[in-house]
């Protein structure tokens, strides 16, 4: 269910990494605590992101909760599909339920990030 | 069951037919006057016409779907909806009060005048803080306006670069929005594991630019902060003021004084504690109490006594007025008639018997259900679901299912910080008939979880209508009607 390559905090949000650039989301463990999504407040293209500070909010019939950053770098592109069909993000979490693109500022802070057997440890405690 | 007959979903829009009326106004016998401006004026309003009977139909039934206080048990507790004894409606509707006016000079309404002076006079000594403004319409005015006279105190006293409210993450999630309101920067302060507040988290939070910590209390856990000594200490050495949210004032009355605990500046929404009507009906109320060095800034108008006159008076350096006249009046007669007629001791009961009320509950239901805390809770307890949600049972399932047994659904997913909450409080009103009911209710569907799953997955059965879609209603509301 978990994909492999791609890296986990332990708030639950993932990003994936290609070269210089990283794709965010959030995880299935996420969406099932969340149940259906109904508004995801993003930033703009432009702004930067600030590893593990608040980038936005999420919104779902059960309450509002705050997006952290999994990596620091700079916006450059937020998926507009899920503004329309926040259902998305329930339907495919690590796919086409993807938030926001970066460009990586540093690649060193990738470390501090969890890797899929420690995260599902995380998981299997709760 | 003749009920079910009128499981009528049809709005009066759609039962609408053109040229029927309800009421028809009796023939002009005034002259009538030419309306100058029709550019204003619009044809097509869309406006129902039905007859009187089928008027009379429509709200009767819809009334009739109502479930309330009055005809269930209702575990949202004095967040939501308490009991309200029906003498305060009967004293606010005497002609006295009821048929005054806002513009009516001071000196032909000074009993309306001595009632507010009254109860102000009273909130202050619940509170302790004596210095009273009823005028905010709302517990989140009563936060705005004491965020603002924070704002003001730092201020005068030329400590502007003040501009940090801290906020604990079990607060109320209004507390952070009025902060923000009030211009201020919100920065979180963390739980531990037990609910309270962290304290070396907040020492580390807490400095020159700490303008006001907000502390519910009781937490929204239904916890008494056992720190709250301590933690108000820090806040007044680095220099901040303690707002407190008086919204769960239900499990302190009569029992602790917000100011013995360090603070400065509370709301108390009548509304919840004081016994005014709620929960779609309202108007709310939330007065704003600080201590004497803060009476100056509070909103106008307050109502004095000079020698035998009542007078509405704007305080030395008020934070200004926050709406039009002087708060919800009738809203006050309530309160303070729901004060009066249970006299000191009577109060304190309230809270003595919302709190054994809540604790009987989460005594029974401990070795079912998980408990948020082990320790004694205050007037509500918080449980979880997260023993059920093994059997693929969640908090809102259980929600739904106590519909069918006759039980308003208790506040679900809050506060955030608890899995699969469940939030419990019967207040001091009901019977211990009523509570055991309840209890057993949680057992039969505890058993169900277990042995027929399926029933409590698939719940509401016994209801006007089955689950609502939540997430369509939230992604595409419909908002205007249309044919």
């Amino acid at each position: 269910m978990y994909p492999k390559e791609i890296k986990y905090t332990k708030d639950h949000e993932w990003v994936r990494v290609n070269e210089d650039f990283a794709e965010i989301g959030i995880t299935v463990f996420a969406e099932q605590l969340l149940g259906d999504v109904v508004f995801v407040d993003l930033p703009d293209v432009g702004e930067d992101l600030v590893q593990f500070s608040k980038f936005g909010e999420i919104e779902s019939v059960k309450a509002v909760s705050d997006l952290f950053a999994p990596i620091s770098g700079e916006i450059i592109e937020k998926n507009i599909d899920i503004d329309k069909f926040p259902e998305t993000i329930n339907n495919d979490p690590f796919h086409k339920g993807w938030l926001l693109r970066v460009k990586i500022k540093d690649n060193s802070e990738l470390e501090q990030l969890l890797n899929l057997k420690d995260y599902e440890k995380l998981i299997d405690e709760k | 069951m003749l009920k079910n007959h009128n499981n009528n979903t049809k709005l009066l829009l759609d039962i609408s037919n053109e040229g029927r009326r309800a009421f028809t106004l009796p023939e002009c016998d005034v002259p009538s006057q030419e309306i100058t401006d029709k550019d204003n004026l619009i044809s097509n309003i869309n406006l129902p016409e039905v007859s009187q009977l089928d008027l009379v139909r429509y709200f009767t039934n819809l009334s009739q779907k109502n479930f309330s206080i009055d005809t269930n048990f209702y575990p949202l507790g004095s967040c939501t909806m308490k009991y309200n004894p029906k003498v305060n409606d009967q004293i606010a509707s005497l002609d006295g009060f009821s048929g005054i006016h806002p513009y009516q000079p001071q000196e032909t309404v000074q009993g309306a005048i001595e009632l507010l002076y009254d109860l102000q006079k009273l909130l202050g000594k619940v509170t302790g803080l004596e210095g009273v403004s009823l005028s905010p319409l709302a517990g989140a005015q009563g936060e705005y306006s004491g965020l603002l006279i924070a704002r003001m105190f730092h201020e005068s006293n030329g400590d502007s670069k003040r501009n940090i409210a801290l906020v604990p993450d079990s607060a109320h999630g209004t507390n952070p929005a009025s902060a923000k309101m009030a211009g201020l920067e919100v920065v979180t302060v963390k739980s531990d594991e037990e609910g309270n507040i962290d304290i070396e988290n907040l020492k580390e939070l807490a400095n020159e630019k700490t303008a006001v910590f907000m502390i519910t209390i009781p937490s929204t856990l239904g916890i008494f902060e056992p720190n709250i000594l301590e933690i108000t200490k820090i806040i007044h050495e680095n220099g901040g003021l303690v707002y407190a949210d008086g919204a769960n004032l239900n499990a302190l009355l009569g029992l602790v004084k917000l100011s013995d605990l360090g603070v400065d500046i509370c709301h108390s929404n009548l509304h919840k504690t004081f016994s005014t009507p709620h929960g779609g009906g309202g108007p709310g109320s939330g007065p704003v109490m600080v201590n004497s060095k803060l009476k100056k800034f509070l909103p106008y108008p307050v109502a004095e006594k000079n020698n035998n006159d009542y007078n509405l008076i704007k305080p030395e350096n008020s934070i200004g007025t926050i709406n039009g006249f002087y708060g919800s009046f009738l809203i006050a007669v309530r309160a303070y008639s729901y004060i009066r007629s249970l006299g000191k001791n009577g109060i304190k009961s309230i809270s003595e018997n919302a709190i054994i009320n809540a604790n009987y509950i989460q005594s029974q239901l401990k070795d079912f259900y998980e408990v948020f805390s082990d320790r004694y809770c205050m007037h509500e307890t918080v449980i979880s679901a997260k023993k059920q949600k093994k059997n693929g049972i969640s908090a809102l399932d259980i929600a739904k299912r106590l519909l069918d047994y006759g039980v308003h659904a208790p506040t679900m997913y809050f506060p955030l910080i608890v899995e699969e909450a469940l939030m419990i409080e019967p207040t001091e009103s009901e019977t211990k008939e009523t509570l055991d009911n309840f209890i057993s209710i949680m057992l039969k569907i505890h058993d169900e979880v277990t042995n027929s799953p399926e029933v409590v997955k698939n719940a509401p059965h016994n209801v006007f209508h089955k689950r609502l879609d939540e997430a369509l209603a939230a992604r595409n509301p419909i908002l205007k009607w249309k044919k």
